[in-house]
């Protein structure tokens, strides 16, 4: 479970999470929409502790993420993230970057890490390309790559900061298809998305950001189709 | 101003010598580089680790190396050091003084290769829980090392050409050690240094080739 209690964040005089609330559950599928700078992806990697925060408290599975007590190199082994860039390693090829963490960070053998990579790239439909550098890749190939990289670690919780934003259209529908896939699976996932189709189909809950502030959430039926936040109105009307 | 004899043959008796001389040559530029590579290494972690006193060392390091001369910084290791009671070998003298040159100039080629690797990488194996230093080792030094590549095989030829700069030292079993006793026996001054020249070019010509083919090889990506 990840609690996220009165968390307040600024960056110098710009505040951009101003005291959110959110409670998210095993198995659980939240979106996260909202115009950019409503603070949503700044939430994502302040769960994961790359971002300090100002106030609040972030609980996952009862760890306090920024509490000076607790490692981050070890929560972070459970969350899982996906950037917008997908950062694949240019100098590992596709196998290894999947494997590098497994080694270094759990420490897995490697042929167990080998079979844990092949599993995941399988999984995310890349099988085939286990030899090839990143560079010969396309965007959709490298952002389901670096799912796959975050897969393999066995991360108990998935999050996806605007996963398909850098990508050429018609590469979207490769990658959230991965993502479906995983929700299908039942991973607990929370998903920064500008994608209103997918947020609608694959939710449990969506949440709507609004200047720092979660103004909205419901499950996507309700929030979709009876918006009750009037700048939620205004985003979907602007959306559609 | 012709009345000089070519005595290439007995020049040219010379040879096996003057290459035993060039292997010296090879052997400490070789040496200085894989110090110099470490020391480099280090000196760019102090700057990132974010530690003023670490940070100031490894500045006033790279300031030293690239901003006085060569000789001065062999110069200094073999007498300087001497004046604290610490007397190296003419050898180690050469070795320590172009290893502490190399490291300055390399250091300042992995500060600006740095440059060209996006923050995403460090970040996206921190997300993996790499600490910092795994991060550095395993995700953005391979790459520093890639984008330095070139820098590197620049500068070992001037490690090789620095070598020479042993004779501030006494130095006398290098390429040019060799070439300078036996010119004080025969005074065949161009030949000898003709060929020691040819010598010399002919090392830094195989490094850089070989260096060429090796990064074939090396950087696939």
């Amino acid at each position: 479970m990840i609690e996220i209690e009165n968390v307040r964040k600024s960056f110098g005089a710009l505040e951009v999470l101003k005291g959110i609330d959110l409670t998210v559950a095993k198995g659980e599928v939240l979106t996260v929409i909202g115009g950019s700078g409503s603070g949503k992806s700044t939430l994502l990697t302040c769960i994961n502790g790359l971002e300090p925060i100002d106030q609040g408290r972030i609980l996952v599975d009862g760890t306090e993420v920024h509490a000076k007590s607790t490692n981050l190199n070890q929560l972070r082994r459970r969350i899982g993230i996906v950037f917008q860039q997908y950062n694949a390693f240019p100098h590992l090829t596709v196998l290894e970057n999947v494997m590098l963490a497994q080694r270094k960070v759990l420490g897995r053998p490697k042929a167990e890490a080998e079979a844990e990579a092949v599993r995941q790239l399988n999984h995310v439909g890349l099988g085939d390309k286990l030899k090839v550098y990143p560079s010969r890749l396309s965007g959709g190939q490298q952002q389901r790559m670096a799912i796959a990289r975050a897969l393999a670690m066995s991360p108990d919780y998935m999050l996806f900061d605007e996963v398909t934003s850098a990508l050429d259209p018609q590469l979207v529908g490769e990658v959230l298809d991965t993502l479906r896939l995983l929700a299908s699976e039942g991973m607990t996932m929370i998903c920064v998305t500008h994608e209103m189709k997918f947020a609608r189909e694959v939710s449990d809950r969506v949440a709507f950001f609004h200047q720092g502030v979660m103004a909205e959430i419901a499950p996507p039926a309700q929030l979709f189709e009876a918006p009750q936040n009037a700048d939620l109105r205004k985003f979907l009307a602007a959306t559609h | 101003m012709f009345n000089y004899n070519f005595r290439w043959a007995q020049a040219l008796n010379s040879l096996p010598r003057m290459l035993e001389g060039a292997l010296v040559t090879l052997e400490v530029a070789l040496l200085s580089m894989v110090i110099g590579i470490a020391i480099a290494i280090l000196l760019t972690l102090f700057r990132l680790s974010g530690s003023r006193i670490l940070g100031a060392i490894a500045a006033t390091w790279v300031e030293i190396a690239r901003n006085t001369p060569a000789l001065f910084q062999i110069y200094m290791v073999h007498f300087g050091l001497g004046g604290f009671g610490i007397h190296l070998s003419p050898y180690l003298s050469l070795l320590i003084g172009i290893a502490f040159n190399n490291a300055g100039y390399l250091s300042e080629n992995f500060r600006g290769a740095l440059k060209g690797i996006p923050d995403t990488q460090t970040r996206s194996a921190r997300s993996l829980g790499m600490t910092p230093l795994q991060a550095f080792r395993h995700v953005v030094m391979p790459q520093m090392l890639r984008i330095s590549f070139l820098p590197m095989t620049n500068q070992m030829v001037w490690a090789i050409l620095m070598t020479s700069l042993g004779t501030v030292v006494a130095m006398n079993t290098d390429l040019y050690g060799v070439t300078s006793d036996l010119n004080a026996r025969t005074f065949r001054t161009f030949e000898l240094f003709a060929i020691a020249a040819v010598i010399f070019y002919l090392i830094t010509k195989t490094v850089t080739l070989s260096a060429r083919l090796l990064a074939a090889r090396l950087f696939r990506y």
